[in-house]
C-alpha cells in the first residue's frame, strides 16, 4: 500500500492552505485528494468580490484568491490529484480513494487533514407544505448555473433565507436581468453580512422581509407563485398576513453544513452544534494524527480565516508526524462556551503544548449590544472586552494567551462567556 | 435651494449605523446617525459619488475546461452605470486561452475601466 507522512481531503482554500503550512513546516511527503477536476472549492463559483480584505488588503473575487494558494501550492510542488474522491478513512488513518483511471486504491497516512468543506440544508429539511414543483433551488445550486454554467435558472424570483449566498444571488439574478421580488428572512436578524444587505439588496431596491417565511408554494409542474407570511415569536405564520408573489423560482439559501460523513465513519467526535469535529487547540480532532479545519469544522463567513485556520492545521500535522510526539497523555483544560456564546472552536487546550497566543473562534446566539465577552482562567477574569454589537452571522474571536493559562497550573476549565457589564 | 434627505446603513462595521445625509445643492452638509468617523466619510461617498465594482461572467470557446470564465471591472465605476456595464458585456465573449487580469474589454462604457478576466481558461 502506497503510505505518505500527510493526505489532506478536500483540495478548497483550507486544503491548500494546510499543505502549504505543512510544507513550510518541514514535511513535504503530502498529498492533496480533490473529487473535482480544479482545485479552489467553492471559491471557483464565488465570482463577486469581497475575498481576501485580510490577507491580501485587497478585495479579491473568489477565483482569483483560489488562484493565489493553488500558484503558492505548484511553486512549491504540492502533489495534488484531482478526480479523486476519499470514500473512507479509518481510525488508524487508511485513506480510501476512488479514481476513474486508478480505480479504487489506498493510502496509509501518517496524518490526515480534513478539509472537505460544507454543503447547503436541503430543502426536504423545511418542511413546506404544497407540491414539489420545478423551480425550486439553493442558492449555491443557482450561483453554480449562472456563474459556472452560463444558465439562468428562473426569471421571477422569491429568496427564501437571507444568508450571504442568498444575498449575493439575488443581486445576480438582478444583474442578469431577472426580477427579485423580495427576501423573506424567518428570523428578525439576517445572517448575512451588513455590506452584503446593502451592496446587494438595498443598491436595487429588493426588500428584506424579516420575521416572514415561505408558507405556501404554488404550481403543480413548476412553480407559479409562492405566499410569504409574517412569523410569530414561535417562528410559526401568522394566520391573514399572507402575501401572494408570482414568481417562477424559489431559491433557499437557509444555512450550510459540514461535510462529515467520512469524519464520522472515522470515528471522529462531532459537536452537535457545529456539527463539525471537535478539536483541540492543535485542531486535532479526538481520533490521534486526525486534524479539521476549514468549513468542515465549523462554518465560515470570511475565507480569510479559513486560510488563517487551515496553516494551523497543517503546520500541527507536520509536527505531528516530524516529532512523533504522544500528545494523549498530556493534560487537557476543556473551553467551555456559556451565557450567549453558542460554541468555541477548539474546544480542547494543552497548557503546554499551545502557541503562545492561541485564537479563538465563537459564535454568539442572538444578536447583542454594549456587551462584553469575558474570558475566565478557573476563576480568573483574565480578558474582558466590550463588543458595540455581535450578531449569529458573524464569527467573532479572542486570544487566550500562554502565560495567563501558564500561571494558574490547577485551572481545570477556561470559560468565554458574555457579560453585561 | 433644494435640501435632500438620504438615509442609509454604514457598511464598515457590523454595527450597521443609520445615516443621514442632508445635501444641500449638491453639497453634503451633515452626517448623521454614525458612531465614527469611518461612517461619516462612507455617508458623503454614498451620497455625492457611488461606485462599485462589478462582477459577472463571460463564455468561453475553445477552452477545454470550462463554458464560462469569470470577469470584473478593475477599479470601481459609478454605481449608475451598472446596468450599463451588464449591456456592454451581454454579446462578449472571449477564446480561450485567458489568464487572470486579461483586458475583455477595454475602457467599458467610456468610465476609463477596463474589464479584466478573475479566471484562467
Ligand atoms: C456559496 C458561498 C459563498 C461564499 N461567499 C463568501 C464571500 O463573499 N467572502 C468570503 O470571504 N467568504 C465567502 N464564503 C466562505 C468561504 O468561501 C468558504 O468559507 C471557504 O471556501 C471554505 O473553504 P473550504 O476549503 O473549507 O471548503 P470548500 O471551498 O467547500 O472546499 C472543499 C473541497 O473539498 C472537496 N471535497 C469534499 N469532499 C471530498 C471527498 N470526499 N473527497 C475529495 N474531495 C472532497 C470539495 O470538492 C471541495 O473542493 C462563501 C461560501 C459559500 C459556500
Ligand atoms: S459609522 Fe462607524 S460604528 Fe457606525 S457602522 Fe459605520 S463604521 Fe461602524
Amino acid at each position: 500500500m502506497e503510505t505518505r507522512d500527510i493526505v489532506i481531503i478536500g483540495g478548497g482554500p483550507a486544503g491548500l492552505a494546510a499543505a502549504i503550512a505543512a510544507y513550510d513546516a518541514g514535511c513535504s511527503d503530502v498529498v492533496v485528494l480533490e473529487r473535482d477536476t480544479l482545485l479552489g472549492g467553492i471559491l471557483n463559483q464565488c465570482i463577486h468580490n469581497g475575498f481576501g480584505l485580510h490577507t491580501f488588503k485587497e478585495e479579491l473575487t473568489g477565483p482569483e484568491y483560489a488562484a493565489r494558494y493553488v500558484a503558492c501550492a505548484e511553486e512549491l510542488g504540492v502533489e495534488c490529484r484531482l478526480g479523486s474522491m476519499v470514500v473512507d478513512v479509518s481510525s488508524d488513518r487508511c485513506v480510501t480513494v476512488v479514481n476513474p483511471e486508478r480505480g479504487l486504491y489506498s493510502i496509509q497516512a501518517k496524518a490526515v487533514v480534513l478539509a472537505m468543506g460544507c454543503r447547503e440544508r436541503p430543502r426536504g429539511a423545511l418542511n413546506i407544505p404544497g407540491f414539489r414543483p420545478a423551480g425550486i433551488f439553493s442558492a449555491g445550486t443557482a450561483q453554480r448555473l449562472v456563474n459556472i454554467e452560463g444558465q439562468m435558472p428562473g426569471r421571477k424570483v422569491v429568496i427564501l433565507g437571507s444568508g450571504d449566498i442568498g444575498l449575493i444571488m439575488a443581486r445576480r439574478m438582478t444583474l442578469e436581468g431577472a426580477q427579485v421580488a423580495c427576501v423573506a428572512e424567518i428570523m428578525p436578524y439576517s445572517g448575512g453580512l451588513k455590506r452584503n444587505i446593502v451592496q446587494c439588496l438595498d443598491d436595487f431596491g429588493i426588500p428584506l422581509l424579516l420575521s416572514h417565511t415561505v408558507s405556501r408554494i404554488e404550481g403543480k409542474k413548476r412553480v407559479e407563485a409562492v405566499w410569504v407570511s409574517e412569523v410569530d415569536d414561535q417562528l410559526r405564520p401568522i394566520p391573514g398576513t399572507e402575501v401572494r408573489y408570482p414568481c417562477d423560482t424559489l431559491l433557499l439559501s437557509v444555512g450550510l453544513l459540514p461535510e462529515n460523513e467520512l469524519s464520522r465513519e472515522a470515528g471522529v467526535e462531532l459537536s452537535p452544534i457545529t456539527r463539525g469535529p471537535v478539536v483541540d487547540d492543535s485542531l486535532q480532532t479526538n481520533v490521534e494524527g486526525i486534524f479539521a479545519c476549514g468549513n468542515v469544522l465549523h462554518v465560515h463567513d470570511l475565507v480569510d480565516y479559513v486560510s488563517q485556520e487551515a496553516a494551523v492545521a497543517g503546520e500541527s500535522a507536520a509536527r505531528f508526524v516530524l516529532d512523533q510526539v504522544q500528545e494523549s497523555d498530556s493534560t487537557q483544560i476543556c473551553l467551555c462556551a456559556e451565557g450567549g456564546v453558542r460554541y468555541t472552536v477548539p474546544t480542547r487546550v494543552c497548557p503546554s503544548r499551545m502557541p503562545d497566543k492561541l485564537t479563538i473562534r465563537f459564535r454568539v446566539a442572538n444578536v447583542y449590544r454594549d456587551t462584553f465577552v469575558s474570558m475566565y482562567v478557573g476563576e480568573d477574569r483574565v480578558l474582558h472586552r466590550r463588543k458595540r454589537v455581535m450578531a449569529p452571522g458573524e464569527m467573532e474571536e479572542v486570544v487566550l494567551k500562554k502565560s495567563d493559562v501558564l500561571a494558574r497550573p490547577d485551572t481545570s476549565s477556561i470559560t468565554i462567556t458574555l457579560e453585561g457589564e | 435651494m433644494s435640501k435632500e434627505t438620504h438615509e442609509l446603513t454604514c457598511i464598515n462595521c457590523p454595527l450597521g449605523c443609520l445615516l443621514t445625509v442632508v445635501v444641500d445643492d449638491g453639497e453634503v452638509v451633515s452626517v448623521t446617525g454614525n458612531t465614527c468617523r469611518r461612517g461619516d466619510s462612507y455617508g458623503r461617498k454614498e451620497v455625492t459619488n457611488p461606485t462599485r465594482i462589478v462582477t459577472t461572467s463571460v463564455p468561453v470557446v475553445g477552452s477545454a475546461t470550462q463554458k464560462m470564465v469569470s470577469v470584473k471591472t478593475a477599479h470601481d465605476v459609478p454605481k449608475e452605470l451598472i446596468f450599463d456595464v451588464m449591456r456592454a458585456l451581454r454579446d462578449v465573449r472571449v477564446t480561450a486561452p485567458v489568464s487572470i487580469g486579461d483586458v475583455v474589454v477595454a475602457d467599458v462604457c467610456g468610465t476609463g475601466v477596463d474589464i479584466i478576466a478573475t479566471r484562467c481558461a
